[in-house]
């Protein structure tokens, strides 16, 4: 396609909130987002290289998941809210049935059974959730008056739980924490009322001896006793966090240099292209590289948050707001992991850890947003 | 706010939504504060502290043991040197079952229960990842064996190191020592330090008295390593330094010769250069295989080595005390001439007998009716006549003969570079004073003047005494190694020249060679024609030489308590070059069984070196190493 071909393709698109300004700008894209989406990833591929020990396989798939995650962005971007929000129900409901399926018929690794075998690729249908929920819940509560009522607020939290349960049993804890994070996002930006929130915060510390004895498997005990003391096991559990602190503080205020992380280069470090790549970062780039890293991602959400301010429903508000509160929740998370501050589940560092499926729904995602950030005004609503 | 109305009120909602939203973007900006000091408290404030723990991951310090020290004779025969040997170790780490992989190796090597003990002992100190040997110098079939089941012996590594090597084995043994892994008591006197990676040590000879030259340097690598032990490269190097070689006066070719000379007997022959005081040989026989020591001997070997009667182990040279019987004689002639107890031209009726005044004890002669009458010195040295010297001895008294004595070396260590060298002794009042707790008679004089007694000598002792006969008076001391590394290796002697009239060396040195040549002479026929000149004097020792145990079996006690042979000489006498000594155990006739000895090496030694030597042997006929060395100096 010729430049002129292309040119005109999109005139036709024509109109958005920007009006009909030049040409290709017409196309339904967050530039600002955009702009650090590509720094993120540049920065990620940079960090994988060393990381994955130099692998070049590494990089190349990660590269190809980029491209099909910007494919993707792209291609979502280009819907109309209003669309999304008519199919929600449909894509949540495929969800939690897939869910379902896998109990049944899944296929697992090291004891948790999270995949559906597809004959040409392995599939994870949490990762869908991971979208469904919070697009189901902002369609929901979208269109119910605010601030929810008991019985949305009820209805709310059986949409969220049915999944977040479902994937917890499997077991995996992070992606069924990032799915109840997702939906508990859109029902506090909701205005879920004070004493709701007292509540979960009552029930939460209530039901955690339950969970402690009831829900926890042993190797999850164990993650969150090794955190408060990793020292106890050092060749066991407490490795990956002795190993992944280390390599942090060593790194210092300026890195040990690009392939020179000793801790990661030398094995030390496990998972260190995957869940634990920020100690990768940290040792090579020291703070100074964790400094850069959490600036980019503080500017992602910052302009997340303001699209989701700026958006022309409240469905497209709680969407926007859920996925980029969700997308700090993995970071957070990840980052709270690696240096010891919190329990290891396993939630991958956005766009720069190793791994397919994570970047496409992040992307995916990002999609939604950036299909916000270009929403026509609706008629009969104002800001 | 709680609403009254269940339309939607956008304005309403999105001014919640906005209160809302902000109000999660600051707990957002708080917990990524959080994070940031967490990172900032990791990776400035405790820097320094995680720095050092990654540094201790990856950095391990191994030490590169030095190449012991080579060993030499003065024309460059290897007498020690290090073969490379193999060794079978396991990682455990590296074996899922190490049960199993034991068992497996277990059926092809045929371990004993000793070496598994050790093994175990050392399975449980070792750090992740460390091999630990399981069995020493594989043979060849057995590393074939291992090399050709690897594929299922996981686990199994086997990796060359340097052994001693003695290839003369027994002909050396008691000079040159031999090695052996470092026991508890050494580790705990030994510089740690400098015994890093060396699991060896000079046990006896050689090996232990210049284990400080032998040794070497140890040297350091850093390593980095990965998580699982590999090392992945070598960071810093310092390179360990050899050891320094050793060169000996001694010729093995001597050596040889005088064990060959003593065939089955037990004896000892020493034989020095009489300029240096260099050995030239210094044999004990029997002897045993040092080679078997080096790598752990067998218990079985070692019993059969301990409990031989014939005591291979026990260095008859060096820490046999024999009393030197007619051997001093030479000696005591000159304490009697010197010391002004009688003149040149004494002499005395021997009736077969001495006996002291007023008392009936009759002092043998070693002939039945004596020698005759006016026997001279000569004529007593020549004929070996006992009477003449319990006579002059006790004449001179114990204090001469003490005095003397000492000066010819009897009763002090010679100073030999030798580890646990016996002192002898020579008899003197405080001694038996001090050792006997009783007062010196005038009988112990008798006793002693014709080497019998308390008087007790080493073989090396005793050729030291003729060496400085032959030198008229020049003392050297004993020394084996000319040359530590291309550095001459003489002690400073301080020991001085023993001054005694001319005319008194004459008179007793021509009587030595008497012994040889004239016919009366004890040696004479023992030596018979040789073309060369020698003197020398013969001996006989009445007492049971080397203390008895009780696990000498009671057949042979008959031929152990038969007489000790001696005999000591020197040539040529004109510029006397050699000096040896020889004893043959319960040989019982001196002259017959001990000179042809000393004659065999004199023989080939005059065969070998026509001319006489330098002092000490030329360094460039060392390793070849000294050969490079000594071309890049200048001039």
């Amino acid at each position: 396609m010729s430049q002129g071909d292309f040119e005109r393709s999109l005139k036709e698109h024509g109109s958005s909130v920007y009006g009909e300004r030049k040409s290709w700008l017409a196309l339904r894209i967050d530039f600002p987002l955009l702009t650090l989406l590509l720094v993120l990833m540049a920065l990620g591929i940079f960090v994988l290289y060393s990381a994955s020990g130099q692998n070049l396989n590494y990089v190349k798939r990660q590269g190809v998941f980029m491209g099909i995650g910007l494919v993707v962005m792209f291609v979502v971007a280009q819907f109309e809210p209003r669309f999304m929000q008519r199919w929600a129900i449909v894509l949540y409901g495929a969800g939690v049935a897939l869910l379902i399926a896998v109990i049944f018929v899944g296929v697992g690794a090291k004891g948790a059974q999270r995949w559906l075998d597809l004959g040409f690729f392995r599939f994870q249908p949490s990762e869908i959730l991971k979208v469904a929920v919070p697009l189901m819940l902002s369609s929901y509560l979208g269109q119910r008056v605010l601030p929810p009522r008991f019985k949305h607020v009820f209805v709310a939290v059986l949409l969220i739980a049915i999944p977040a349960i479902l994937v917890g049993i499997q077991p995996d804890l992070g992606t069924a924490l990032l799915i109840f994070a997702a939906g508990f996002f859109v029902l506090f930006l909701a205005g879920l009322g004070k004493g709701y929130l007292l509540g979960v915060l009552f029930f939460g510390l209530g039901a955690a001896p339950l969970f402690w004895f009831y829900l926890l498997r042993d190797y999850q005990k164990t993650r969150i006793l090794t955190l408060l003391d990793p020292q106890s096991d050092k060749l066991g559990a407490g490795w990956n966090i002795i190993q992944s602190t280390t390599a942090i503080g060593a790194g210092g205020s300026s890195g040990k240099g690009w392939m020179q992380g000793t801790q990661s280069q030398l094995d030390f470090l496990p998972e260190s292209h995957t869940d634990f790549i920020i100690a990768v970062l940290s040792e090579e780039f020291g703070f100074s590289g964790v400094l850069c890293l959490l600036l980019i991602y503080g500017l992602i959400i910052l302009r997340g948050m303001v699209i989701s301010i700026y958006a022309q429903s409240m469905f497209s508000r709680l969407l926007a707001g859920s996925i980029t509160l969700t997308f700090f929740v993995y970071i957070f998370v990840n980052m709270g992991m690696v240096s010891g501050i919190l329990p290891v589940v396993g939630v991958p560092l956005p766009m720069v850890s190793y791994g397919g499926t994570s970047i496409v729904t992040l992307m995916l995602g990002f999609g939604m947003l950036m299909a916000v950030s270009r929403e026509k005004k609706r008629m009969g609503e104002q800001l | 706010m709680a609403d009254f109305s269940t339309l939607k009120n956008p304005q309403w909602e999105s001014r919640l939504y906005v209160a809302r939203a902000s109000f999660t973007l600051l707990v957002v900006l708080l917990m990524l504060g959080v994070l940031l000091w967490r990172y900032h408290d990791l990776q400035i404030n405790r820097h320094q502290d995680f720095a050092t723990l990654a540094d201790n991951n990856r950095i391990h310090v191994r030490a590169l043991p030095p190449a012991r020290g080579l060993i030499y004779d003065r024309n460059g025969v290897l007498l020690a040197d290090n073969r490379p040997g193999f060794t079978l170790s396991i990682v455990a780490e590296r074996t899922k079952n190490l049960e199993q992989l034991l068992a497996d190796v277990g059926e092809l090597l045929a371990f004993k229960d000793t070496e598994l003990a050790r093994f175990e002992k050392q399975l449980k100190r070792r750090r992740p990842y460390e091999s630990v040997p399981l069995r020493f110098n594989l043979s060849e079939t057995e590393q074939a064996l291992v090399a050709v089941n690897e594929h299922r012996l996981a686990g199994v590594e086997v990796s060359a190191q340097l052994i001693r090597n003695y290839p003369l084995g027994a002909e050396l043994a008691h000079v040159v020592g031999y090695t052996g892994r470092i026991n508890e008591r050494e580790l705990k006197r030994f510089d740690a330090k400098r015994y890093k990676g060396s699991h060896m040590t000079g046990k006896t000879g050689l090996e232990k008295y210049y284990e400080d030259q032998l040794l070497g340097e140890v040297g350091y690598e850093h390593v980095e390593t990965n998580a699982r032990g590999r090392v992945m490269r070598v960071l810093e190097r310092t390179d360990p330094v050899p050891g320094a070689d050793l060169q000996l006066f001694l010729d093995s070719r001597l050596q040889k010769i005088a064990i060959q000379a003593l065939g089955a007997e037990r004896g000892a022959v020493v034989a020095l250069d009489t300029a240096s005081g260099g050995v030239l040989a210094l044999a004990s026989s029997p002897s045993f295989d040092p080679n078997l020591f080096v790598t752990g001997i067998s218990t079985k070997a070692y019993k059969a080595l301990t409990g031989s009667p014939a005591q291979p182990l026990f260095d008859r040279a060096l820490r046999g005390q024999y009393p030197p019987g007619s051997t001093v004689k030479p000696v005591f002639g000159l304490a009697a001439l010197d010391a002004g107890a009688v003149t040149m031209g004494y002499r005395i009726y021997d009736p077969g007998y001495y006996q002291l005044e007023g008392d009936k004890h009759k002092y043998r002669d070693w002939k039945r009716g004596g020698h005759g009458s006016k026997i001279s010195l000569y004529d007593a040295i020549v004929q070996s006549c006992d009477t003449f010297f319990y006579d002059i001895g006790f004449r001179s008294g114990i204090d001469v003969l003490h005095d003397y004595g000492s000066r010819f070396g009897y009763g002090t260590q010679t100073g030999i570079d030798l580890p646990a060298e016996a002192r002898g002794i020579m008899p003197s009042r405080d001694w038996k004073q001090g050792a006997r707790g009783r007062v010196w008679y005038p009988g112990d004089t008798v006793n002693v003047s014709i080497g019998q007694g308390f008087m007790l000598a080493t073989p090396l002792q005793m050729a030291v005494a003729v060496s400085r006969l032959a030198m008229r008076g020049e003392v050297s001391q004993p020394q084996l190694v000319s040359h530590v590394g291309n550095e001459l290796a003489r002690p400073v002697s301080e020991l001085a020249k023993i001054e005694i009239p001319a005319r008194y060396w004459d008179l007793v040195l021509d009587a030595m060679a008497g012994v040889v040549r004239d016919v009366r002479g004890t040696a004479r026929r023992a030596i018979g024609n040789i073309d060369y000149t020698m003197a020398g004097k013969t001996g006989t020792a009445q007492v049971v030489g080397i203390k008895q145990d009780e696990r000498y079996d009671a057949s042979k006690l008959a031929k152990l308590q038969l007489d000790h042979a001696l005999f000591i000489a020197y040539a040529p006498i004109d510029k006397p070059r050699i000096a040896v000594a020889v004893i043959v155990e319960n040989g019982e006739h001196g002259s017959s069984t001990a000179a042809p000895v000393a004659r065999a090496v004199i023989d080939a030694y005059l065969h070998y070196y026509p001319e006489s030597l330098e002092t000490a042997p030329a360094a460039g006929v060392l390793a070849p190493s000294f050969a490079v060395e000594s071309t890049n100096e200048p001039g």
